[in-house]
């Protein structure tokens, strides 16, 4: 390198800013990173409000971790004693039943969120090239959510929360020749008990701080790429975009804030609505409640889990029916993304939403009779969609040629 | 560096990665190992049950290792099913006899091999599932009265604790 590409090169390190930002920006560049990539991001102009769930997930982030950590100063980890300083938090600290009742109820909300997120992702095709690790991540996030949410849910140490821990925690046990053995390793103990709140404790924790990290990620690689849009044709001009702020962030707050009226609602009105009586029974480990029942959001998992009669096969089907999701965009063959101009694949994915809402309806129900039977199609069809309709499909269906984006705003308007 | 010198580095660098990686998933020992039950869960209690109160038919729940026991009284009929049972029947094949060390008296652990669950039956007004022994309410899974499983996802029958007979009407779990 000569020394005028060296003047040059570090010329483009230089901070366009003067002053004090200057002196910062020059040292730590955060200040251009965040206009480059919030203020003056270019984003394309046809968004819907499908788009603002992501904002709205993260949201429900930031509430759950500023709530986890008010309610972490006042929660004990151990079998003696996690109950009673829950119930201690709900009645003698100072509003600990609404920060207890927020961190309850935000939970199932970032799970509304993140599921119509998904439903976004299949529909207009965002999951599709370049946008695989946008996606990928996004899984993985989703799954690390499962994960920390099912830890949280064994705290409070009531019965639903020690019988899921218990129920949960078994399914390792379905892992052939070792799997006994990693259970008590898991649990520290051959139950769950005293050991086992004390590291879900830690581990509820670490798992948050990973989603963190995650986000950050899954920002990256979309900000490479840029947001997908209803279209699905990437913007061919500046024209066809508009800059981050003030009109995304405008459109994402006025969203975020009518998402949480909705959770004031619940929040204030049926605080407990969305979760189990039995948890307010403390932890008795020689009684099984009569009815257990995940939280809701594992409802449509749990449905697939007991659709099939086979304890290894069902904790298999399970796990893969989320791993399957992650093939999607090499086994989706078509060259078009959203499904506005997919007529047949529209139609699999709409069944496919509608198929994860009967799950979760079956997944509450008991494992018997007709419930059987729907959870066994309803499984059958989430893989069929995934391994055999996403192939297929994309060679059988003659799509229209996708709109662009001014054509796309045109024709609304029209 | 001249070619002559090439495999002598590929060499140090290669046992150098070697040893670091063996001290490094060897240091991984004391840290999974501390995940284990400690001494003081390990040290198994035995529990010593008096058996006397116990009228035929009826049932009892004692704790063993943090987990219910069953302890059934049977009654000749629920022996006879339990005998007379054919082992093309059976999912996890097991002759009553070797699960019990007196007939009148069944010990299983009371832990459902589905998923963990404590299956009902031990109460008169329990419901007992189809073959008169236990029912687990969490997914379904029907055992007779000699604990084997039946019908449902459960893959194994209630594993039988190791026991002995202090006197005809004592026991020792453990």
């Amino acid at each position: 390198m000569s020394s005028n590409e060296l003047q040059g090169y570090k010329k483009t390190l230089n901070s366009p800013y003067t002053g004090i930002k200057g002196w910062i920006d020059s040292r730590l560049p955060l200040i251009r990173m965040m206009e480059a990539e919030y203020l003056k991001f270019p984003v394309p102009k046809s968004l819907n409000y499908f788009w603002s769930f992501g904002g709205i997930a993260m949201f429900c982030l930031i509430g759950l971790i500023l709530t986890g950590i008010f309610l972490g100063f006042h929660y004990k980890p151990s079998a003696d004693d996690a109950f009673d300083s829950v119930e201690r938090i709900m009645r003698d600290v100072s509003f600990g039943w609404l920060i207890r009742y927020l961190h309850a109820n935000l939970v199932s909300f970032f799970f509304i969120a993140t599921f119509i997120h998904i439903f976004r992702a299949l529909y207009f095709g965002s999951y599709k090239a370049p946008r695989e690790l946008v996606y990928i991540f996004g899984l993985t996030m989703f799954m690390l959510m499962m994960a920390t949410a099912f830890l949280g849910y064994t705290l409070p140490w009531g019965q639903m929360s020690y019988w899921g821990a218990t129920v949960i925690t078994n399914l390792f046990s379905a892992i052939p020749v070792v799997g006994d053995a990693i259970l008590t390793l898991l649990l520290g103990d051959f139950t769950v008990g005293d050991s086992a709140v004390n590291r879900f404790y830690v581990l509820h924790w670490l798992l948050a701080f990973a989603i963190v990290g995650l986000v950050v990620f899954h920002v990256i690689t979309l900000h490479m790429t840029g947001s997908n849009n209803p279209t699905g044709t990437e913007p061919q001009s500046w024209d066809e975009t508009v800059s981050f702020h003030p009109y995304v962030t405008i459109k994402d707050l006025n969203a975020t804030i009518f998402f949480f009226i909705i959770l004031a609602f619940i929040l204030f009105y049926y605080p407990n609505i969305l979760g189990h009586s039995d948890n307010y029974i403390k932890a008795n480990p020689m009684v099984t409640p009569a009815h257990i029942v995940p939280e809701w959001y594992f409802l449509p998992f749990y449905a697939i889990l007991r659709a099939i009669p086979d304890k290894l096969g069902g904790v298999i089907a399970m796990f893969s029916s989320i791993l399957a999701l992650g093939l999607l965009p090499w086994l989706d063959t078509s060259k078009v993304r959203s499904c506005l101009f997919r007529p047949i694949w529209r139609y699999c994915v709409l069944l496919f939403a509608v198929n994860f809402l009967v799950l979760m309806y079956v997944g509450g129900k008991p494992a018997e009779g007709l419930y059987v039977l729907i959870s066994r199609i309803g499984t059958a069809y989430w893989f069929l969609f995934i391994f055999v309709l996403a192939p297929l499909v994309g060679f059988l269906e003659t799509p229209r040629q996708p709109l662009t984006i001014t054509n796309y705003l045109q024709s609304k308007k029209a | 560096m001249s070619d002559s010198k090439k495999p002598r580095r590929d060499f140090i660098k290669l046992s150098a990665m070697t040893l670091g990686g063996v001290g490094a998933a060897s240091l991984l020992i004391p840290f999974i190992s501390s995940m284990n039950p400690g001494k003081d869960t390990l040290a198994l209690a035995s529990t010593e049950i008096d058996l006397s109160p116990l009228e035929e038919g009826q049932s009892l729940t004692v704790i063993w290792r943090g987990k219910p026991v069953f302890i059934k009284h049977r009654t000749k009929s629920e022996i006879e099913s339990a005998r007379n049972t054919s082992l093309e029947d059976l999912p996890d094949a097991e002759e009553d006899s070797a699960r019990v060390q007196k007939d009148n008296w069944l010990v299983v652990l009371g832990v459902c091999t589905h998923l963990g669950c404590v299956p009902l039956g031990q109460k008169a007004s329990d419901t007992k599932g189809d073959y008169g022994g236990w029912f687990c309410p969490c997914h379904g899974s029907h055992y007779d009265t000699s604990g084997r499983i039946r019908k449902g996802p459960a893959p194994t029958n209630l594993p039988v604790p190791p026991y002995i007979f202090l006197t005809d009407n004592r026991i020792k779990i453990g």
